[in-house]
């Protein structure tokens, strides 16, 4: 009996063996060109940004391979000069460079957040029904249609300081007695920059949360309400919890976003210290002084900043990314 | 949807808000657009004056036809590279199991996220190493390092969700992977495709940090860097009235294509985040 179905099972067994094994070899040709396409496109590209933050390339020497290497000098040298006084150079010892890491992380976190309870709100708001759900679904979506840049230049004309609309009406609601420098002045260059980013990607975050609401059955609220429950409790208690992933999914994607944000700032104030970004700072030593070494050490550190996020985040959040576990 | 009638008030006026600040700044570049001369100058809520001049002197300008036309170009070569090289790769993170699946999804998500910055340096060697500075080849190539892994992620995600069944009948049959993908999954993925390459083709049209550093003369520019760079007589005056007309032409396009295709940009935009 036993051995009867042992020689049953074994021919399509092996078969079965056979046809998986087929379909992962043809699964790695398939990934292939992919793979190679990210290799040449990606992976080299950044190991090359890498080693430039270990020379002292410059916009004159990066072709001709005549740049040396000069281990981590970029990132910290111990200088002596003759008379015995020590004195530290490299990014890491760079006002300038901690001023960038700080307006990054400042602006970071106040737009993720208000994108977060922005979001959150226009989403509720979206998952309500309502006539003309379908045309504010769809207002909603053109702040994110717009490129940054023009998004950008709008803005930077309705904060104008002589010109701007922004002024006009706050001066005509008397909220200020005279106009604002909004992108020119260090105190509210970094709110100009806010207000964009919040106008431009809000509706990606509410998106994202909405698509989370549309997956709590409405059973669930028709119950709370018969039970009488106050609304506030069933958003704390049932709502928000069940949110969750889907809100911690998407401030990831945000804050990713946020970290490296270049477009923006170069645009909107390129000349305010108290917005400038890593990204910020980076381009316009590679691009402009031609620094290669001191900006590529400059993007290797962001990087490094935002891999460490990225690991610290889902080990905290324990967010399954890859959708694989669901 | 509130039930006492002063939270209703409320709830509406909530909704009136949201309209209002989502769509008046695109108005008001309208709006400034069509004006000139002084008028432009007047902070107004409705218009003063109604003129094609700004419109006329951007579209006269050659340099902006033809970066027009670069982005057309640049944007849909990218978008067709990364459908072709995504469709077969997210078949295979998708149906296959295989060892490291996970850890080259997630890879592949992170090379998507990752900062333009730090590949700059690299890229911008090894764009002067193929002799393409300053040619749209450079940009085709630099935008799939952010097309590429969205487009195989979002595909990978729509893939997962057709149903088994079909595979195995075709396994059944005698169907070969590659006839599997062509002949059985091609057909049920258009859908996933247009929204996919709809989003990567945005993405790729409103790309700066790149055009802006790959590009040196004015009619190998992309729009966003025309834009950026539209100057006046001198420094201090920004041509605003141009710079609005231009902004208008190359947004009015993409809000047109956004509202079409809403709500399967919406699935694409989420297909990724949450999981269906």
């Amino acid at each position: 009996m036993s051995s009867d179905k042992s020689t049953n099972a074994s021919p399509t067994a092996g078969k079965t063996l056979n046809l998986e094994q087929q379909r992962v070899r043809a699964a790695y040709m398939f990934l292939a060109p992919m793979l190679i396409m990210l290799l040449i496109v990606a992976a080299w590209p950044l190991f090359r940004s890498i080693s430039f933050s270990f020379t002292d390339a410059t916009a004159n020497t990066i072709f001709n391979g005549q740049s040396e290497w000069i281990g981590f000098d970029n990132y910290v040298e111990k200088k002596v000069r003759s008379n015995g006084t020590v004195r530290w150079k490299g990014v890491l010892v760079d006002k300038d460079w901690w001023n960038a890491v700080w307006n990054t992380v400042r602006f970071s976190i106040v737009s993720v957040a208000l994108e977060t309870i922005l979001g959150l709100l226009v989403a509720l708001v979206l998952n309500a029904e309502f006539k003309g759900r379908g045309l504010v679904r769809a207002a909603v979506l053109i702040p994110w249609a717009i490129p940054t840049i023009v998004s950008a230049r709008m803005w930077g004309w309705m904060l104008n300081d002589q010109f701007g609309i922004i002024n006009e009406i706050m001066l005509t609601l008397h909220l200020i007695d005279k106009p604002i420098a909004w992108t020119a002045s260090s105190d509210t260059a970094m709110i100009a920059v806010l207000i964009v980013d919040v106008w431009k990607t809000t509706p990606f975050m509410a998106l994202l949360i909405l698509a989370g609401l549309q997956m709590i059955p409405r059973d669930m609220y028709e119950s709370a309400r018969i039970d009488g429950i106050h609304p506030l409790r069933v958003f704390w208690r049932v709502t928000l919890p069940l949110l969750r992933p889907a809100i911690l999914v998407a401030v990831i994607f945000r804050a990713l976003d946020a970290l490296r944000i270049f477009d923006l700032i170069y645009l909107l104030t390129p000349q305010s210290d108290s917005t400038i970004t890593m990204s910020v700072l980076s381009y316009r030593e590679l691009q402009q002084f031609g620094d290669y070494g001191e900006g590529s050490a400059m993007s290797t550190l962001l990087f490094l900043i935002i891999t460490g996020f990225v690991l610290l985040y889902i080990k905290l959040g324990r967010v399954d990314l890859s959708g694989e576990k669901s | 949807m509130p039930t006492t009638p002063f939270w209703r008030y409320m709830f509406y006026a909530g909704v009136v808000a949201i309209v209002i600040i989502a769509v008046f700044p695109f108005y008001y570049a309208v709006m400034t657009s069509f004006e000139t001369g002084t008028a432009i100058f007047k902070p107004n809520i409705l218009p003063e004056m109604f003129s094609w001049q700004n419109y006329a002197q951007v579209t006269g300008q050659r340099a902006f036809a033809s970066s027009i036309l670069n982005s057309v170009f640049i944007a849909s070569t990218t978008v067709f590279c990364a459908l072709l090289l995504a469709v077969t790769a997210s078949y295979a993170l998708a149906r296959v199991r295989f060892r490291g699946r996970s850890l080259l999804l997630m890879t592949i998500l992170g090379v998507s996220m990752f900062p333009q910055i730090a590949v700059l340096s690299g890229l911008y060697e090894l764009v002067n190493f193929l002799g393409i500075y300053n040619r749209p080849w450079a940009l085709v190539m630099s935008y799939t390092i952010f097309t590429l892994p969205f487009t195989v992620w979002v595909l990978t995600t729509f893939m997962r969700e057709l149903p088994t069944e079909i595979e195995e009948a075709a396994i059944v049959d005698g169907a070969t992977p590659w006839v599997i993908i062509t002949k059985v999954f091609l057909p049920l993925l258009w859908p996933a495709l247009v929204t996919t390459g709809l989003l990567a083709f945005i993405g790729a049209w409103n790309e700066f940090l790149f055009a802006l550093t790959f590009t040196i003369s004015e009619d190998m520019r992309t729009v966003p860097v025309a834009i950026a760079l539209l100057s006046g007589a001198s420094v201090q005056e920004i041509p605003w009235g141009p710079i609005m007309a231009a902004s208008v032409i190359v947004t009015v396009p993409l809000i047109i294509l956004v509202l079409i295709f809403q709500r399967k940009i919406v699935a694409g935009l989420t297909a990724g985040g949450v999981k269906g």
